[in-house]
């Protein structure tokens, strides 16, 4: 992959140390970090640095870190829990994942550095259950920076402490947003909760909480040692520093990349990715997976930051980016990811759980042919009510999906109720599978792969489909050897 | 505004002829989506009291009295209930339920929220097949499609009537540049086309 245009902050040890030994993370600068604020910095000038950093929480709202420590550190009290959120639940991304497994003790130095700076002493790292290996790791990282005396009881000579635990999560989306979190890390359903109060005043067992994103505490060390002039060198004008994004779909280079943020995403699809994969053409990438929204060609000049991609009714989320090409048919994708809403959706609050349905509904409606020019004005206007009226980000994202591919994908949609075909040819109720006379040698292997047998011809004369019998499996089309099937 | 805007929505739904036409037309599939949560194939039934080893309740207690408070920690013991007997059912609830001193309702509500939890048994090699967004795009959903038909029509969620394979569609296990990704127990399986699951099944015959 092009290493030319990256630059890796929060991913610098990732692969390059052992994340199993401790030692291997010292000898890369790990833990002076936390020596530096514990020695020569006072809590408020840890904040300060962090403030003048510019750094924004890379978990998807894009919130200052300085300032959200800056609130918590300006609360009394006995407990003040730092929470590490490592729910990493969108679908397409991993970088959350790589990190942890593959340099553990950024996150823990990190973790410890919050709670220097706010005045706590708790910590808590809330996991997916369904990453065991960063899990084992996690556990031996904790193990051996206690023995280290890096963490636990009068860390670095001085009488701070810092203790840390794991929280599993159970698989439920919603835990990404950081009430639901808290609630789940409480042993409750992981359903928010309205703010304020925000978590930095009353938060983990209503104390004041930090709630941060792997990838956000992962780059913290790195700002402390180099400083934050460094840091806030790095970006664009009103988002500092770098993203970890996770290319993936229909693209070359596939993996995790760190770009600086006011990258174009010309330069992310077309350099770091190498392209679109097989030669196709260029249609869309979505970011911000199931809350974010589809990117076009049109935007391909678009430079990656928090508000240029909020312009294009999109969002960073956490970094997510599936491309899609010609063959991919907006109004199934929107379909998909509404799926994935409908499904994830905690049901507290009635324009979600509701809202949810009726979009999902609507757009299967429109995927059979079966949709109105009323639907899609619908559509609209129900995402507009949805995103206006939902309690938490999830709600208020979901109906991201429509509005951004609706806003340049329009006539798809329309093609698909007014015309009832799917230009991509993806929606297999608006299709019809039919043999080219010209091309069929009589060969018979579609009619024996057909399930419903709907397939008649004999061998070496041309075949013919039964359209009314035919259920769009597709199966006959991709098994001929002579692209006798089409569809259209 | 927004509010009215939100009503009007709600009547146009309601009274759109175009709405009442395709209710009709679909209505099976809509009474099956929204009147009930249940979509097995076998209907909802209570299921049989499952007798579950003793030893197994006892290292539950066991690990429960490990616990500093038990306040908070309702989510963790059922991670530890699920890996000692593979799933929930309603008398492990019961027995989580009392040690914790919470209601059933409240354990029945938790479990229910999470999909990690599950309440019946999976097979003995259960099949997650990752349905996250880079796996979609490049068709997974015809792997799930053939799964079902290797395995006697069976529906995501269920298990194979020998107790021998479950299918689970999975958010995604992060190994986009895999994808299609099938997990059969441990091991996984990449870039798995519809053709290859007969294969796959095979490998655990």
């Amino acid at each position: 992959m092009s290493e030319k245009k990256q630059i890796r902050i929060a991913t610098r040890n990732s692969g390059f140390i052992d994340p199993e030994n401790i030692d291997s993370y010292i000898a890369a600068g790990g833990y002076l970090a936390l020596a530096k604020c514990i020695e020569e910095m006072t809590p408020t000038q840890v904040i300060d640095e962090m403030k003048a950093s510019g750094l924004r929480g890379r978990g998807g709202a894009g919130f200052p870190t300085g300032v959200k420590w800056g609130f918590a550190a300006g609360y009394k009290s006995d407990t003040k829990y730092v929470v590490c959120n490592a729910d990493e639940g969108d679908p397409g991304a991993f970088m959350d994942r790589a990190i942890l497994e593959g340099d553990p003790h950024s996150v823990l130095e990190a973790m410890a550095i919050g709670a220097y700076a706010i005045g706590g002493n708790k910590g808590t790292i809330y996991i997916r259950a369904e990453y065991p290996l960063a899990i084992k790791r996690l556990k031996i990282a904790i193990e051996q920076a206690e023995e280290k005396g890096v963490l636990g009881k009068g860390i670095f000579g001085s009488d701070f402490n810092f203790d840390l635990d794991i929280k599993y999560g159970a698989g439920a989306f919603v835990c990404g947003e950081e009430t639901a979190l808290i609630n789940s890390m409480e042993g409750m359903r992981g359903e928010p909760y309205t703010k304020p109060p925000f978590p930095a005043e009353s938060g983990y067992w209503s104390k004041p909480t930090i709630v941060n994103n792997v990838e956000t505490l992962a780059a913290i060390p790195a700002i402390i040692v180099k400083g934050a002039n460094w840091f806030n060198k790095i970006g664009s004008e009103t988002t500092k520093g770098t993203k970890v994004f996770a290319l993936a779909g229909k693209i070359n280079n596939v993996g995790l990349i760190e770009v600086p943020m006011g990258i174009t995403l010309r330069e992310v699809i077309m350099d770091v990715g190498g392209g679109v994969a097989k030669g196709k053409e260029f249609k869309a990438v979505q970011t911000g997976g199931p809350s974010g929204g589809a990117l076009t060609y049109k935007d391909l000049d678009v430079k990656i930051d928090y508000e240029s991609l909020a312009a294009c009714q999109s969002i960073m989320g956490s970094g997510g980016m599936i491309v899609m090409d010609e063959d991919d048919c907006m109004v199934a994708v929107s379909k998909f990811f509404l799926d994935f809403t409908m499904d994830e959706t905690c049901g507290k609050c009635t324009p979600c759980r509701i809202g949810s349905k009726r979009i999902y509904e609507t757009l299967d409606k429109i995927t059979m042919g079966q949709g109105t020019m009323d639907d899609i004005e619908n559509l609209k206007l129900l995402a507009v009510a949805i995103k206006d009226t939902a309690l938490c980000g999830l709600g208020q994202t979901m109906p991201n999906p429509v509005l951004s591919t609706m806003r340049v994908f329009e006539d798809e949609y329309k093609a698909h109720v007014i015309d009832k075909k799917c230009p991509a040819g993806v929606c297999s109720s608006l299709l019809e599978f039919v043999v080219v006379d010209e091309k069929c040698v009589g060969c018979t292997l579609c009619a024996k792969i057909c399930p419903v047998d709907c397939i008649s011809g004999k061998v070496k004369e041309v075949h013919v489909i039964d359209q009314a019998a035919c259920i769009k499996c597709g199966a006959c089309l991709d098994k001929c050897k002579f692209d006798a099937i089409i569809k259209r | 505004m927004a509010r009215r805007a939100a009503d009007d929505m709600f009547v146009g739904f309601f009274v759109n002829p175009a709405q009442i036409r395709y209710l009709a037309i679909k209505k099976e599939r809509i009474i099956n989506m929204q009147t009930s949560t249940c979509q097995k194939s076998g209907g909802c039934k209570i299921p049989d009291r499952a007798t579950l080893p003793k030893e197994l309740y006892q290292k539950l207690a066991a690990f429960v009295d490990t616990l500093p408070q038990k306040e908070g920690h309702l989510v963790t013991v059922l991670h530890k209930a699920q890996s000692l007997f593979g799933y929930l059912p309603r008398e492990v609830l019961e027995f989580v339920a009392q040690q914790m001193g919470d209601p059933l309702a409240k354990v029945y509500g938790v479990v229910s929220f999470y999909t990690f939890f599950t309440q019946i048994p999976k097979g003995k090699y259960p099949i997650s097949i990752c349905m996250g967004t880079a796996c979609f795009v490049v068709g997974a959903e015809k792997v799930v499609d053939s799964f079902q038909k290797q395995l006697g029509g069976i529906e995501v969620s269920e298990v194979t009537p020998d107790g021998k394979f479950s299918i689970d569609c999975l958010r995604c296990v992060g190994a986009c540049a895999l994808a299609p990704v099938v997990m059969i127990g441990e091991k996984v399986y990449a870039k798995v086309t519809p053709d290859m699951v007969k294969g796959i099944i095979a490998d655990f015959s």
